[in-house]
């Protein structure tokens, strides 16, 4: 039996951060990844991140994976597992993971559960033929294997990462047919927008997907007008030639784990649907249990850094580290996440976190 | 359409060794490390498996471990993840039918 105070289960940067912050106050970590490289999605993001210098932001996704696994380097309180996927969480506290083919037990004092999110998938016919993707995978297969998922991309959805990855996409040399969105209005930030529109890929508010076409993979799609309730207005559909479709239709948490664990779960839209009850300092129902990042709400790397350092600081000093430097640090971590959480892009964060805390942040 | 990316203006790729593999009997060619469906996609390979109940054709969707679309048989063993599965010299990667049996 491995014993640890802080368990952290996920090396992207939620969990990198967590790690290093709980080390910071001086309590001694375990941190498991069940990929064998550290930084989680961040290691496919080649673009460079907004936000502010607290959130490494104008640095590229890929170079803050670096960073933030470098920086474990200077605690030597931080021990890392790579290639080791957690199965299980018990009642009486015990975690196991698989290590090096063996199945392993872990008594930690403290865990923070920072295991991300999932792509979501659209319902349309023939919407499971090979060529259909997330646009995560794409990314993926592009950026991190340097392969192409093929010559023509209809990308589904207008967010953030539609947009994204379709500039992505065009920087690799693949052609975007279209990028195709439900909703009336571009979803992402204007200025991922504008630079595919220069690039003369047209973005289709309120448009949707009817189905894919072909027989053993894709060799099409038919795209539809919706009106204003969200109805396809019958006679627009267009037939696209294409031999990829990417889903960006959205994420949500990947909370098996949390589950099991029977933390008190509840069904939140805004923050990409089930997600864990926990109050202000990240702790979830089941006490000792921290969440942090995209398992406890889908948003932004940013806001997953900030969540990250602020669940390692909170479970730190519930073991009785930090003393009053960690008062602060905690105070500022939660300043940051407001700063990041406020203007218009994030309504929808707030908006799912009141229903999920309530006004005064308790859990719920 | 050569599918492996050879320049990139932000992304440098470091590729591993040149190794063979089989695919279906099939002797295809990828790189240490990468994903087995990596270099089969690379290879043109699209098409995985096929549902066990319907017979529908499926690839990954994925590609980092979570969804389970992927699977087929390596080396005999069934159900492996070959969007995170890495490719190593000789691997005998196989279409799986059905569920797949656990010797």
């Amino acid at each position: 039996m491995t014993q640890t105070e802080i368990l952290v289960i996920g090396g992207g940067p939620a969990g990198l951060r967590a790690a290093a912050a709980a080390a910071e106050l001086g309590a001694q970590v375990l941190l498991i990844e069940e990929m064998d490289w550290l930084g989680g999605q961040l290691v496919k993001q080649t673009h460079k991140f907004f936000g502010s210098k607290e959130q490494y932001a104008s640095r590229r996704g890929i170079d803050i994976a670096r960073v933030l696994a470098e920086e474990l380097d200077n605690h030597d309180r931080v021990t890392v597992w790579t290639g080791a996927p957690v199965l299980g969480i018990y009642e009486d506290g015990v975690v196991t993971a698989q290590k090096d083919n063996r199945h392993v037990k872990i008594r930690p004092r403290r865990i923070i559960v920072a295991t991300g999110a999932a792509e979501k998938v659209l319902p349309f016919p023939n919407n499971d033929l090979p060529g259909i993707y997330g646009a995560g995978a794409v990314q993926t297969l592009m950026n991190l294997h340097g392969v192409l998922p093929g010559r023509r991309v209809l990308m589904v959805g207008a967010g953030n990462i539609g947009l994204i990855v379709s500039y992505q996409l065009l920087q690799a040399g693949v052609e975007v047919a279209a990028v195709i969105e439900g909703a009336p209005r571009i979803g992402g930030y204007l200025v991922h927008a504008s630079k595919i529109r220069r690039a003369g890929v047209p973005i289709l508010t309120r448009y949707t997907i009817k189905e894919a076409l072909g027989r053993d993979m894709v060799t099409g799609a038919v795209i539809q007008q919706l009106d204003d309730h969200w109805q396809p207005v019958p006679g627009t559909e267009q037939t696209l030639e294409v031999d990829v479709i990417c889903l960006a239709v959205g994420l949500t948490p990947l909370a098996d784990l949390l589950w099991q664990a029977g933390c008190e779960m509840r069904f939140i839209p805004e923050l990409g649907g089930h997600v864990p009850c926990r109050n202000h300092l990240l702790e979830t129902t089941r006490p000792g249990i921290y969440v942090a990042g995209d398992v406890s709400g889908v948003e932004e790397a940013s806001a997953a850094m900030v969540e990250g350092r602020l669940a390692g600081l909170a479970a730190a000093r519930s073991l009785g580290y930090g003393g009053p430097e960690a008062e602060s640090c905690i105070e500022n971590a939660l300043e940051q996440l407001h700063g990041l959480r406020s203007g218009p892009a994030g309504d929808k964060i707030r908006s799912g976190l009141k229903k999920l805390l309530g006004e005064e942040g308790a859990v719920c | 359409m050569e599918m492996r990316i050879t320049e990139h203006p932000i992304v440098q790729f470091n590729r591993g060794l040149k190794v063979k593999f089989t695919f279906d009997g099939r002797e295809l060619e990828g790189y240490e490390g990468e994903p087995i469906a990596a270099a089969l996609h690379a290879a043109g390979v699209k098409i995985l498996g096929h549902s066990p109940r319907h017979h529908r054709p499926r690839g990954f969707y994925c590609a980092i471990g979570n969804c389970s679309s992927c699977l087929m048989v390596v080396n005999g063993e069934p159900n492996v993840r070959v969007c995170v599965e890495k490719l190593q010299e000789g691997m005998i990667v196989e279409t799986q039918q059905g569920k797949g049996v656990i010797k």
